[in-house]
């Protein structure tokens, strides 16, 4: 019987300190054993959950590319008890990955379709992952237009600059980088919350059109009545919840909304299945 | 062979004999009162004691249970690779166990044996448990197993099922590990099935006359998570709770754990340890936001949870067996009965 709740081991690849703050680092991670990095194949949105012998386990998303290989990579904030040990670790340090787990944006769906994807703050990461595997050359007639909008709350906290300003050059992506604030007078992109840059710069929905939205609640609070705005029907709007996980599996019984457990039967959710059930995330 | 009579005064011995291939769990009583507990291998089962304080889930779902260790010593090879624990294969038997305790196993399987992930360690232990039940001839005043599909001398989940005759047990096989055990106590006195299940099926009538229970669950399919989530009630019923966990720890049919870790010199261990929804700990994030960051959130969820969220997600009924525990002990008496007929006869006036 396999045991899910077995990592794999992996060794620290890299630790890129990943904003100004220093408060989140990217950790690239390869896999000790060649062959679990094909036991782990993941799609873009999925989440694994970063295992530290004798600290503990925190779920996170999956930051790389299902279209990269050789390494996963994921992007963690420190705030507490494991996140904060795993900011002090060093490259060349062993631990585990358990995954991937949940389900993921639906990517059968969204084929021949607009997509434009809303991020705020460091909830990025499965978003830099699903923009990576869509802008792959295999992948990238599979839909049509894609817009993405991403804010933080000043230059030096957004996430993956470079790929941001690659992207922002290419032509088969439509880029809405934003800040709330800066004193840089070079900056050439919007200002403004993610709600006002979404209204004024997403694409109006057609029955073609999806949007993924992942950020604070406060940011999605606002970043709803907006898509509202522009025509987008509630099972249009894409989300990924992060509720509070212990096992991953759907066994603890911890992340429930309802009857559907967020590490099992999500992250990923539309709008449309979440407002069926009470909001407890 | 699919009943037999075992006089009682070959009980003990045949139990005794059966150590050599069983591990004997049953229950005792002591200074917490009765638990179902590893037997001493002099004791026998108090087979006559009341219900026990706590349910029988913990012989399949330890308190607390070790999964996995590591090595933190970098001069061995596998250091910071975590390796399971091995499960506990051996076999085990569950004497005098309720009815309703073993109905409870088969709901708690749904989660931890289901058809993505199989909890090795449950599971393991499941594989290796034989139940033998004694059926409950009076039941107590909190006991309302009828109501929810199950009862006093219900089969579901048993291996065997006993019923006591004053000098001797009735017993009527039902399961393959069922003949594996009376044969392991050398218990082989046939008695004429016709007859025992008539003796049965009396027996059981008696012991169901006796349970008074005006619990009514057939309504609550009908309704929308939605409407019992905003019914206006969730106040009312949870003004008196204290959040103690009480009702979770002595449920059979709750499985919620946390995972932990520890370290003792140079060794990692990751336990699991039952948790409760009763904390507000259960759901609290990193950030300090809190989904269900208070009281009424949390006592709706347990009621939510046992009473439709299982119910719509296996369509196996609800998740509760009617032993009536969380109803004797909760320190306030809040009683899932009156929490149920009010889900169950809520009318939404939207
Ligand atoms: C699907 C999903 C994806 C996530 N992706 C990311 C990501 O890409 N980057 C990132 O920085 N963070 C992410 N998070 C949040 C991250 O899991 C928490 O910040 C982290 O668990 C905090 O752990 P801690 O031990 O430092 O905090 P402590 O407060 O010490 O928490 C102790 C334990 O509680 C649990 N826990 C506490 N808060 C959360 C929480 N918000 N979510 C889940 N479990 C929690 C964990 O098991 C943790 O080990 C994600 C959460 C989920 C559910
Ligand atoms: S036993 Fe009673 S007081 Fe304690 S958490 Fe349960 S309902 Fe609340
Ligand atoms: S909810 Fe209460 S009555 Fe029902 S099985 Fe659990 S402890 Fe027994
Ligand atoms: S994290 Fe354990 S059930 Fe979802």
């Amino acid at each position: 019987m396999e045991n899910p709740y077995l990592p794999y081991p992996v060794r620290i690849d890299d630790i890129e300190v990943a904003t100004e703050d220093k408060s989140l680092k990217t950790f690239t991670f390869v896999f000790v054993n060649p062959a679990d990095e094909e036991k782990f194949a993941y799609k873009a949105g999925q989440f694994a959950e970063l295992s530290i012998p004798g600290v503990g386990e925190i779920p996170i998303g999956i930051a790389s590319s299902p279209v990269e290989k050789g390494f996963v990579k994921f992007t963690v904030f420190r705030t507490g008890v494991v996140t904060t040990h795993l900011h002090n670790m060093k490259k060349g340090d062993l631990m585990g990955i358990r995954g991937p787990l949940g389900n993921w944006y639906p990517w059968d769906k969204l084929e021949n379709k607009n997509v434009v994807i809303i991020g705020g703050g460091f909830a990025f990461t499965t978003l830099r992952s699903s923009i990576v595997y869509m802008l792959d050359p295999a992948n990238r007639k599979k839909f049509k237009n894609i817009d993405v909008v991403y804010g933080a709350r000043s230059p030096g906290m957004l996430l993956y600059r470079e790929e941001l300003f690659d992207w922002e050059k290419r032509d088969d992506i439509n880029m809405h980088i934003t800040v709330d604030g800066t004193d840089d007078p070079d900056w050439k992109y919007h200002t403004g919350f993610v709600p006002q840059v979404v209204e004024d710069n997403a694409p109006v929905a057609d029955e073609d059109t999806y949007a993924i939205v992942c950020g604070p609640p406060i940011m999605i609070k606002f970043t709803q009545p907006a898509l509202t705005k522009l025509g987008y029907q509630p099972h249009q709007i894409i989300m990924s919840l992060e509720n509070r996980m212990k096992c991953g599996i759907g066994m603890c019984g911890r992340c429930n909304i309802g009857k559907e457990l967020v590490c099992k039967d999500g992250p990923v959710f539309t709008l449309e299945e979440i407002n069926q059930t009470p909001k407890e995330y | 062979m699919n009943f037999i009579t075992i006089d009682k005064k070959d009980w003990a011995p045949g139990i005794d004999k059966s150590r050599k291939t069983f591990r004997v769990y049953g229950p005792v009583e002591d200074e917490n009162g009765c638990q179902i507990k590893p037997l001493a291998p002099d004791t026998a089962p108090k087979m006559d004691a009341p219900v026990t304080v706590m349910s029988a889930k913990s012989v399949l779902f330890p308190q607390t249970e070790k999964i996995l260790t590591a090595t933190l010593d970098e001069s061995k090879q596998d250091h910071h690779v975590m390796t399971p624990v091995e499960t506990d294969d051996m076999p085990r038997v569950v004497l005098g166990i309720r009815p309703y305790d073993a109905k409870a196993v088969q709901l708690v399987k749904l989660n931890f044996d289901n058809p993505d992930y199989q909890d090795p360690y449950w599971c393991a232990a499941y594989e290796a448990t034989t139940f033998v039940g004694l059926g409950v001839t009076h039941p107590g005043p909190c006991d309302f197993s009828t109501a929810v599909g199950c009862g006093p001398f219900s089969e579901e989940g048993l291996d065997v099922l006993m019923a006591d005759m004053d000098d001797k047990y009735l017993a009527k096989i039902l399961t393959k590990k069922g003949e594996n055990w009376v044969a392991a106590c050398g218990f082989d006195t046939e008695a004429d099935p016709k007859e025992s299940q008539v003796l049965f099926d009396v027996l059981r009538k008696e012991a169901e006359k006796q349970i008074q229970t005006d619990l009514a669950t057939d309504k609550l399919a009908g309704k929308t998570i939605l409407d019992l989530y905003d019914a206006p009630f969730w106040d009312d019923v949870a003004f008196s709770c204290i959040n103690c966990g009480t009702c979770t720890y002595v449920c059979p049919t709750c499985w919620c754990f946390d995972i932990q870790d520890e370290t003792r010199h140079n060794t990692a261990v990751r336990f699991r340890n039952w948790d409760t929804c009763m904390s507000s700990l259960f759901t609290h994030h990193a950030s300090g936001h809190n989904p269900r960051g208070t009281k009424v959130h949390r006592v709706r969820q347990r009621f939510m949870h046992k009473l439709k969220y299982f119910l719509d997600k296996y369509d196996q009924g609800i998740m509760c067996v009617g032993c009536g525990r969380c109803v004797a002990s909760c320190p306030v008496n809040i009683d899932i009965r009156e929490v149920c007929n009010r889900m169950n006869d809520y009318e939404t006036t939207k």
